[in-house]
């Protein structure tokens, strides 16, 4: 009965339906050759500055000299590598107390309040254009280490102070999605022996979440790594590994924002930006993979 | 110490974070707007930028904004919406499945910078768009496609499970159904998601710097045509944004208004954002009461 | 004479490492109302959902044996799951009509299934609405949304949803327990109505409600059938210690 009758009206369903598997297929595979045009492409031009080019990759990763455009071309990016570790690093840093404290008052201290106020401000943080923190940075943050530090107020400090806002919202978010996802039972366990509030914070809570308190640390990291323009406008730019918190540096996406229009496709000088993003791609996977592993863990 | 006094402090020190949380995001906003309110006027949002002379505006790139965001969510919609249904109905769960997710997730951490360069290195040279609005709204997409995605399948997700079977049990075909029952319960969902994701879009700069450019041509608000190349409508011309602007006024601003120039753009900018907050929370609210109400 | 228009045989359900139903065969006629009884997680409303392939929903279910309509087996992999479902109602325990108007949840299904003519659409949504006793109440207010409607009368407009598709089966899963003590006498009448034209397939918790409305009644346990017989017979008479025991209230 349900395979013969009516022939027309077959069609017409199994047309419609292989219709939208192949539309909703199309848009999934155009997404994957994207991401693999994307590492291809920047894997290809990031690479041809060691094999076309002849560049070393012990002086790419390991030189701390960077004078493409000196006789001979200099082209160690440590003080790039390193601006960009210390910046991210130091800003996750900041920002994990912060928003483990923020996810604990929203969820354990005062749910209401922090649902009213604490809430909305880090959904507006959230919304804030990248720009818009280097402007402020670049106005506030920076004249301020200015007047009470030595130097010129830009460096690492500067970058790390601004990616430590930006990156707050995300690491807050997960923060607070770890501590509601915990079982009641294990609180009020530790309540009833008798614990304080901040007993079973600090024995228990922070202990079982702390692979995805983790998790949220990695990925506010990862974005800070990623983050150009706003650490771009309070970093400096000067190419080198500095002395101190408060000096000019660089970091791999504030390179590639200055330089990459200034510099002609297919040039040694070009292509040394490339690896640079290779680089930066490379690091997205590490953190991925290590956001996964936590996951994982975190599951167990 | 007791514990009592240790449970104190530590409750207070709690509170304290969370109160300069609270205090960072009152200032920053506070910081923008009272810095830049002052210079926002009917002239300031009209008229074109000087580049030595103050007294310029941001008239194109607040146009410019608005039509990529525009040319953005035309791509973006479709292909996130097809794709997130995919994930979400249609792919078998085992390893291509896992190792697609997977994909999405990657991209989705792609710094913003890496999707312009990619931009430049595929729309702007390779197909030959240049640096226009164009290429813009394409590394816009790759950028935001995975929010969309993942915005698509959790409105899915939203759906009960009975509306499904209900739609399937008729005799409804599986993409019927996810088209006339699915899709617009799941609407409120992945319309409050696409407009806090535009919110983002309208942000952001690193993906447009090599893309759609950091300058715009003399426009002529007078062509509507859009294959006139000073028409504001052509998606083939570079087109210097809001974000990208204030950036550039920022890092290499010669006009003596400069600051003022960056705070006015900034306060724009975020009372756009804020807007779109407020109108996702507005039409989800909206959407949800429609469905719920007349129960 | 007993027309049957549905029979399974041998069907074994597994979700993932668990056996749900067990070697079950079973006769469906038409204009016969066949009530499944059993206590929870007994397989009963698994072996329902199996009767009009909803299990291909879940991700591991596995099916083996043979359901037959006709002389087709609808588990070949070859069948039309549309058209299949086409000629099998489904109604479930809580009410879920669409999120779109009272004619709409109506005239959804038969306008997919090719009537586009307004007039011939009218006339279904009004028979089937009359057949779920549900038009006198909702004639003036066609276009009003499906959820304006309460509990009981949304379940009546699922039930007329389902025979607008003109099916010959309809399944129930306990169509009357999410609902109060008036408007489950109303569904029950309905059965009763809908009884002359359709075959009927009914899961159910209520013991009562069983013996009221079906002609026969299979009575479930931990996925295999204990014992299936006229309903008269089950409920005055069973051979089974365990029926006994379950229709007394012993367990269950």
């Amino acid at each position: 009965m349900a395979r013969s009758n009516d022939s027309r009206r077959v069609k017409q369903h199994i047309i419609e339906e292989w219709i939208g598997k192949i539309l909703t297929s199309l848009c999934i595979v155009l997404l994957v050759v994207t991401i693999f045009s994307m590492v291809y492409f920047v894997a290809t031009k990031g690479l041809s500055s060691f094999f076309k080019n002849g560049v070393s990759l012990a002086e790419m990763l390991g030189g701390t000299s960077w004078k493409p455009e000196g006789e001979p071309p200099m082209f160690g990016a440590l003080p790039f590598i390193f601006g960009s570790f210390a910046t991210s690093m130091l800003a996750a840093l900041i920002s994990a107390p912060l928003s483990i404290c923020g996810a604990l008052f929203m969820v354990e201290i005062m749910p209401k309040l922090g649902k009213k106020v604490l809430q909305p401000a880090i959904e507006l943080l959230a919304g804030i254009p990248s720009v818009v923190y280097g402007f402020v940075g670049l106005s506030v943050i920076v004249p301020f280490y200015r007047n009470i530090f030595p130097g010129q107020g830009l460096g690492i400090l500067a970058g790390a102070s601004v990616l430590s806002v930006m990156i707050l919202p995300t690491m807050t978010s997960i923060a607070t999605d770890a501590l509601r996802a915990l079982p009641s039972g294990l609180k009020e366990g530790s309540y009833a022996l008798g614990a304080t509030r901040w007993q079973t914070l600090s024995r228990t809570v922070i202990p079982t979440t702390l692979p995805a308190l983790m998790t949220g640390v990695v990925l506010g990291m990862a974005r800070a790594f990623g983050e150009a323009l706003a650490v771009q406008m309070v970093i400096g730019n000067a190419p080198h590994i500095p002395n101190s918190l408060f000096q000019s540096t660089s970091t791999l996406t504030s390179v590639i924002t200055l330089s990459m229009g200034n510099t002609v496709m297919g040039t040694i000088q070009n292509n040394v930006l490339w690896t640079l993003a290779l680089i930066l791609l490379l690091m997205t996977f590490v953190f991925v993979f290590v956001v996964r592993w936590l996951e994982r863990r975190a599951i167990r | 110490m007791s514990a009592k006094t240790v449970d104190k402090i530590a409750t207070g020190v709690i509170i304290l974070f969370a109160g300069i949380i609270v205090l960072i995001m009152v200032g920053l906003l506070g910081f923008i707007l009272v810095r830049g309110l002052g210079h926002i006027s009917f002239d300031f949002l009209t008229s074109p930028p000087e580049t030595i002379r103050e007294g310029g505006g941001i008239g194109p790139q607040l146009f410019n904004s608005l039509f990529l965001l525009v040319l953005t969510l035309i791509i973006t919609v479709p292909l996130g919406l097809g794709a997130g249904i995919y994930m979400s109905q249609y792919a078998k769960p085992g390893r291509v499945t896992d190792s697609i997710r997977l994909i999405v997730e990657v991209l989705s951490s792609f710094p913003s910078i890496v999707v312009g360069l990619f931009g430049l290195l595929v729309f702007v040279n390779t197909f030959g768009f240049g640096f226009s609005l164009f290429s813009g709204a394409l590394a816009l997409t790759v950028f935001n496609l995975p929010l969309m995605v993942r915005i698509t399948e959790q409105g899915l997700a939203s759906v009960p499970l009975a509306q499904k079977e209900a739609s399937l049990a008729l005799g409804l075909s599986k993409w019927k159904t996810i088209r006339s029952v699915m899709l617009p319960i799941a609407l409120p969902v992945i319309l409050t998601g696409t407009i806090l994701a535009a919110g983002r879009v309208f942000g952001e700069a690193a993906a447009l710097l090599f893309t759609a450019g950091m300058s715009s041509p003399r426009l002529d608000f007078t062509d509507w045509n859009p294959f006139s190349p000073m028409s504001p409508l052509n998606p083939f011309r570079p087109a210097e944004t809001l974000a990208v602007h204030i950036w550039k006024v920022n890092s290499e601003g010669l006009a003596p208004d400069a600051p003022e120039i960056a705070a006015g753009a900034s306060a724009v900018l975020i009372l756009t954002v804020l807007l779109f907050n407020l109108l996702a929370r507005f039409v989800g609210r909206q959407l949800q009461k429609k469905f719920t109400a007349s129960r | 004479m007993r027309n049957i228009v549905m029979s399974t045989k041998d069907l074994n359900v597994f979700y993932g490492e668990k056996h749900a139903v067990k070697s079950l065969s079973l006769d469906f006629a038409t204009k016969e109302v066949t009530a499944l009884i059993g206590p929870s997680g007994c397989g009963k409303s698994t072996f329902l959902r199996s009767l009009n392939r909803m299990n291909d929903l879940i991700a591991d279910a596995r099916i083996t044996g043979e359901i037959r309509i006709g002389d087709e087996d609808i588990n070949h992999p070859k069948t039309d799951v549309v058209l299949l479902r086409q000629k099998i109602g489904m109604v479930w325990q809580r009410p879920n009509p669409f999120h779109k108007s009272i004619y709409e949840n109506i005239a959804f299904g038969p306008r997919y299934h090719g009537i586009r003519d307004k007039r011939k659409l009218d006339e279904i949504v009004e028979s089937s609405l009359r057949k779920a006793a549900l038009w006198e109440e909702t004639k003036d207010r066609l276009n009003r949304s499906a959820l304006s409607l309460s509990g009981g009368q949304q379940q009546r407009l699922c039930i007329a949803r389902s025979i607008a598709v003109s099916p010959d089966i309809i399944l129930m899963d306990e169509p009357a327990s999410a609902l109060d003590p008036v408007s489950s006498a109303k569904v029950e009448e309905l059965i009763a109505e809908l009884k002359q034209e359709y075959c009927i397939v009914i899961v159910t918790h209520n013991m009562q409600q069983a013996a009221r409305v079906s002609d026969y009644t299979a009575f479930f346990l931990m996925g295999e059938m204990v014992e299936y017989g006229a309903t008269d017979q089950i409920f005055t008479n069973p051979e089974d210690k365990r029926t006994h025991d379950y229709i007394s209230g012993r367990f269950g």
